[in-house]
């Protein structure tokens, strides 16, 4: 043997123009079959408004119960920058703190928020006291929102008592703390971390779904058979089958990109390059999961059931439900091997 | 190159426990029609994958075009022409979609012109624009046909191409193939009609896996020595009970208005006959040539008794 080999494909026996007859077929088929195509650009869209409905990212008139174990200048003070925010509706000032438990546990409050006896007095000596906001964070993102607005609240409440003698108080950190307390949901879930999320989601079920089906749609109509007895490799089918679906990936990506950024205000903060790298790792990993179950499944049927074993996992032990560490070992074991779990990661940091 | 098209040696196939083909040799010179006869499960189509390379046997071994069918598969593959039983063309793909798709594979040249003349063979022109899908059953075969034919390969395995096709059709498609025969290429191909079985040139038969007969197909009736009575007349239902009825006759099959009665034995055979003439006397009796239909009707019954 004198001559090398000129390039990979000649290595490896791989023929561009049979790669690119695989790709064109695909893709007249795909866009034949008008229903799928649909599903493929209408899912992220609707998912997103779906989502986008049930994320207010600007809560308001919050009901909030206060607790006030004493009355001074300063809390008063607090109380009425509160009633004037529009954030929280304060309806109920009690100084007992069954009755504030009461209200947040029925229902009819979604914040606690207490201030503690002496708080004043030890404002004052510069002791940091605390405020205490309990939230029902079950309606997370709601939560999260309002509880960022009731530190806004404190610290314009509080900002025009530090001018004069007390103005040494003023400089950061703020003189006083607010500690929150997230109940029934201590991942405190928000939008931000939603959204991107959601990118993952929707690269898995179409990606995943689709590519197992489309192949599994050759076994059972019977023309792989055909295909398998041209001079094809299975390599460039796989190639030439699975490239269309990476740019269906890509116009999701664009589409969810777009929706996150134009209609929920979520900015891109991180680097652009490391989340296209992600996200193409991604698509390709998704990719090759669908092609495993196409070599398993013998019909469409089976491949469609089969995808929802990665789904689900996918959903609940990828950190986009849960919170991973807090998961079981077992349970993280099973997110390390989903391409979602470090997906998610990645694209979190990016927004 | 060798003059044996295919050569192939003590092939077996075997699924999970099941012998499906069991030591199939098989001989085909080039240019020959080469029938391949069997009643349904006995393995032509296995076989016929086998031959092509798409699928390994379990043991066994031979050539295909002077490539070796184990290691060679893909070299097979750009030379020879595999028609499945099953329609295999993409349905929601146009008649020329898939023409063009299967000559991209091939990587042929001049695409579009072959295309546009096998289009013109098919009588299609028109309709290249239809989704293959909406053609009926016989079209749909006529169009596998001619992409199994696009890149001229030298051999061709064609599995029950005309199952389904009108009588106008198989006669201009076995004209085709003896074209192709006198231009040197070969044919093995698998049928269930007699009239077609006979304008082959020679015709291996297969049942349960094992291969019966190989021969050219002239001698066959020679071979196997059938003899065979016509019993015409009305009516003939009770004829046809005494004859079956009686020793010395291996089969007794309708053909239109006639019975015909066959065996091995001429002379146990004529003598059932004449029982039934003096019976029914009514019944006119002539004796008669086997046919292909008589002799594989009769060799399928046999098979089954053999192998049950
Ligand atoms: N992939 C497979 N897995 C298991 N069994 C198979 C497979 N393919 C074929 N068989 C079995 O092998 C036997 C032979 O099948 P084959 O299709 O070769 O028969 P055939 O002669 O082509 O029949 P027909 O005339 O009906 O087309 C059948 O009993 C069939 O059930
Ligand atoms: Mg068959």
């Amino acid at each position: 043997m004198t001559t090398a080999p000129h390039s990979l494909s000649k290595l490896i026996d791989l023929s561009w123009a049979r790669v690119f007859a695989v790709f064109l077929k695909e893709l007249v088929q795909m866009r034949r079959d008008r229903p799928t195509f649909a599903i493929m650009i209408m899912m992220p869209v609707m998912q997103l408004v779906l989502f986008g409905y049930a994320i207010n990212t600007d809560p308001r008139h919050m009901p909030a119960v206060v607790e006030m174990r004493e009355d001074g200048p300063l809390t008063r003070s607090f109380l009425a920058s509160l009633a004037q925010s529009t954030y929280v509706d304060v309806i109920a000032i009690t100084p007992r703190a069954e009755d504030g438990e009461a209200m947040i546990r029925s229902g009819q409050a979604t914040f606690l928020i207490s201030i503690p006896e002496g708080f004043e007095r030890r404002l004052v000596r510069g002791e940091r006291p605390q405020i205490l906001i309990a939230a029902d964070a079950s309606d997370p993102v709601a939560a999260g929102g309002a509880i960022a607005a009731i530190q806004q609240v404190a610290a314009q409440a509080f900002a025009p008592e530090f001018q004069g003698s007390l103005s040494f108080l003023a400089p950061l950190p703020a003189p006083y703390e607010i500690v929150v307390h997230r109940r029934y949901n201590p991942a405190g879930v928000t939008a931000f971390n939603i959204v991107p999320a959601l990118l993952g989601v929707i690269l898995t079920m179409t990606m995943v779904m689709i590519t197992s089906i489309a192949l599994t749609r050759e076994t059972e109509r019977g023309t792989m058979e055909n295909l398998l007895a041209t001079p094809v490799r299975p390599l460039e089918v796989m190639i030439g089958k699975t490239t269309p679906y990476v740019f269906v990936g890509a116009v999701q990506v664009a589409i969810v990109l777009a929706v996150a950024m134009l209609l929920f205000r979520i900015p891109f903060t991180g680097s652009f390059l490391a989340f296209l790298i992600a996200v193409t790792l991604f698509i390709l990993a998704n990719l090759m999961l669908g092609y495993l179950i196409s070599t398993v499944a013998r019909t469409q049927m089976q491949a469609m059931q089969m995808t929802f074993f990665i789904f689900l996992p996918s959903i609940l032990l990828s950190g986009f439900m849960f919170p991973f560490r807090a998961m079981p070992l077992w349970a993280q074991v099973i997110g390390e091997a989903l391409p979602i779990t470090h997906f998610l990661r990645i694209v979190r940091r990016s927004f | 190159m060798t003059d044996t098209v295919i050569d192939v040696r003590g092939l077996t196939k075997r699924f999970g426990d099941r012998t499906v083909v069991d030591q199939f040799d098989l001989k085909v010179p080039r240019g020959a029609i080469y029938g391949f006869l069997g009643p349904n499960g006995s393995g032509k189509t296995t076989t016929i994958r086998m031959v092509c390379g798409l699928l390994k046997p379990e043991s066994g071994e031979g050539e295909v075009l002077g490539f070796d069918v184990l290691k060679e598969s893909l070299k097979i593959k750009e030379r020879v022409g595999y028609m499945t039983q099953k329609f295999s063309l993409y349905e929601d793909l146009s008649i020329r979609e898939n023409l063009e798709f299967i000559s991209r594979l091939y990587g042929l040249d001049r695409r579009a012109e072959r295309v546009d003349q096998a289009l013109a063979d098919l009588g299609l022109s028109e309709r290249q624009a239809q989704l293959a899908g909406k053609l009926s059953g016989g079209w749909k075969q006529r169009l596998a046909l001619a992409a199994c034919m696009i890149h001229e390969p030298e051999l061709l395995l064609l599995d029950e191409p005309t199952a389904g096709v009108d009588p106008k059709a198989r006669r201009d498609f076995w004209d085709a193939i003896r074209r192709y025969s006198a231009q040197g290429v070969t044919t093995l191909v698998s049928t269930h009609y007699m009239d077609e079985a006979v304008q082959c040139d020679s015709i291996a038969y297969i049942a349960y896996g094992k291969k019966l007969i190989d021969s050219p197909t002239a001698e066959i009736p020679k071979q196997i020595g059938l003899y065979g009575w016509s019993i015409a007349g009305r009516p003939l239902m009770r004829a046809q009970e005494m004859l079956e009825a009686s020793p010395g006759v291996d089969l007794v099959a309708r053909f239109g208005a006639e019975i015909h009665a066959c065996g091995k034995d001429p002379a146990a055979l004529e003598r059932a006959v004449g029982a039934v003439k003096a019976a029914e006397p009514h019944v006119d009796i002539t004796p008669i040539e086997a046919g292909f239909e008589e002799i594989f009707i009769y060799l399928m019954s046999g098979a089954m008794d053999n192998f049950q």
